[in-house]
C-alpha cells in the first residue's frame, strides 16, 4: 500500500503506546470532567451515535475493501452467516466462529476466493 | 442467595463470557500484522474491545498508526462517558481512580448500573472489571500465541471473523431507527470512501455520519444515559 493516511510511518509499538495512552485519557476524562458539561441533548445524541457509525463503517470495509477496491468474496458470505446467527440469538463466540467456518469452507471449495 | 454473591457470580460469569472471546482478538491482532508482543500489550494498556478491535482492523487493512489511534480513540469516547456515570457512586480518589479509570469497560459499566445498591455497584463495577481484566488478558496472549503459528489467515476464514465481530458489536446497539439509519449511511459512506481515500479514511469519514444525524436528527428517545449493552 503505497498511501499512508497522514504524517510519516509509525511504528506499531510507538501506535500501541499512543493508542492506549489515549484510551485511558478518555476514561480517565470522565471522573474528572462534570456531566453537566456534556449534558446538551445533541452532544449526547451525536456520542450515542458514534459508536453506531463507526462500527458499522468496520463491518462494510472489512466486508467489502480489499486493497483500495470494493469486492464481493467469501467474507460477504461469512457475514451474511453471521447475521443470521445473531437473528437466531446465538452468543458472540458462535456468531464469529459461524462466520470464519462459512468463509474458510468457501474458499477451500474453491466456491469463492 | 445473598446480594453479594449475586453481584459475584454475575461478574465471573460475564468475566468469563467475555475472556473467551480475548482469543478471537489475539488471533485476529497477529493475523493482522501485530506482534505477539504488541498484542499482548493492547489488552493490557489499552483494554477496551471495541478500540483494540477497531485498531487491529485498521492496521491490518493497510491504513497507518495514526488512522488507528484515532480509530480506536473515536470509539473509546463512551468510556468517558461511563466514568461520569461512575464517579458519584466510584467516589475513588488517588491510585484508586487511576485504576477504577483504567477498569471503565461496557461489561464493569453495565453490571454496576443495573444493581440497587452503592454497596452492589461500587462490588459488581471492580468485580466484573478485575474478572474481564484478568481473563480477557490471558486469553489475548493464548489467541495471539496459537494466532501466530496457524499461517495464512483466510485459510482460516480469519478475516471473515474480523467482519463478523463487528457486526457482533454492532448488533446491540441497534436499538432504534435513528441508530439504524446512521449504521446503514456509515457503511455506505465508508465503502464508498474506499477506492478514493487511503485505507483507514473510510471508517473516520463515515463517523461524520453520526456527527451529522446528532446535531440535525430529532432526538431518539430519552435514554442518552441509559446503561451499555452487554
Amino acid at each position: 500500500m503505497a498511501l499512508t493516511a497522514g504524517g510519516p510511518p509509525m511504528s506499531d509499538g510507538v501506535a500501541v503506546i499512543v493508542g492506549a495512552l489515549a484510551a485511558f485519557a478518555l476514561k480517565l476524562a470522565g471522573y474528572l470532567v462534570p456531566a453537566r458539561l456534556l449534558s446538551a441533548p445533541r452532544v449526547v445524541a451525536v456520542l450515542r451515535l458514534l459508536p453506531v457509525a463507526l462500527l458499522a463503517a468496520l463491518v462494510s470495509v472489512q466486508t467489502l475493501a480489499a486493497d483500495g477496491v470494493l469486492t464481493l468474496d467469501a467474507r460477504a458470505a461469512g457475514v451474511a452467516a453471521a447475521i443470521a446467527a445473531l437473528l437466531l440469538r446465538a452468543p458472540f463466540l458462535v456468531v464469529i466462529a459461524v462466520a470464519a467456518a462459512v468463509a474458510a469452507g468457501l474458499r477451500a471449495s474453491g466456491a469463492a476466493t | 442467595m445473598s446480594e453479594r454473591s449475586a453481584v459475584l457470580r454475575r461478574s465471573l460469569t460475564i468475566g468469563v463470557a467475555t475472556g473467551l472471546y480475548g482469543v478471537s482478538f489475539g488471533a485476529l491482532s497477529v493475523a493482522a500484522g501485530l506482534s505477539v508482543g504488541a498484542t499482548i500489550a493492547l489488552s493490557a494498556l489499552m483494554f477496551t474491545g471495541g478500540s483494540q478491535f477497531a485498531f487491529v482492523g485498521v492496521i491490518g487493512a493497510g491504513g497507518g498508526g495514526g488512522a488507528a489511534i484515532a480509530t480506536a480513540s473515536l470509539l473509546g469516547v463512551r468510556n468517558g462517558l461511563y466514568g461520569m456515570q461512575l464517579a458519584p457512586t466510584l467516589d475513588a480518589r488517588g491510585l484508586r481512580r487511576l485504576a477504577a479509570a483504567h477498569l471503565t469497560i461496557d461489561e464493569s459499566t453495565a453490571v454496576s448500573v443495573t444493581q440497587t445498591t452503592v454497596a452492589a455497584r461500587r462490588l459488581g463495577f471492580w468485580a466484573t472489571g478485575g474478572a474481564v481484566f484478568v481473563c480477557w488478558n490471558a486469553t489475548t496472549a493464548i489467541g495471539a500465541v496459537v494466532g501466530d503459528r496457524l499461517g495464512d489467515p483466510r485459510h482460516y476464514g480469519l478475516d471473515a471473523m474480523a467482519a463478523a465481530a463487528f457486526v457482533a458489536l454492532l448488533w446491540p446497539r441497534l436499538t432504534g431507527g435513528q441508530p439504524r439509519a446512521v449504521a446503514v449511511a456509515a457503511a455506505v459512506v465508508a465503502a464508498a470512501c474506499v477506492p478514493s481515500l487511503p485505507a483507514g479514511l473510510p471508517v473516520l469519514v463515515a463517523g461524520l455520519v453520526a456527527v451529522v444525524a446528532g446535531v440535525l436528527g430529532r432526538p431518539g428517545g430519552t435514554d442518552g444515559r441509559r446503561a451499555p449493552d452487554e
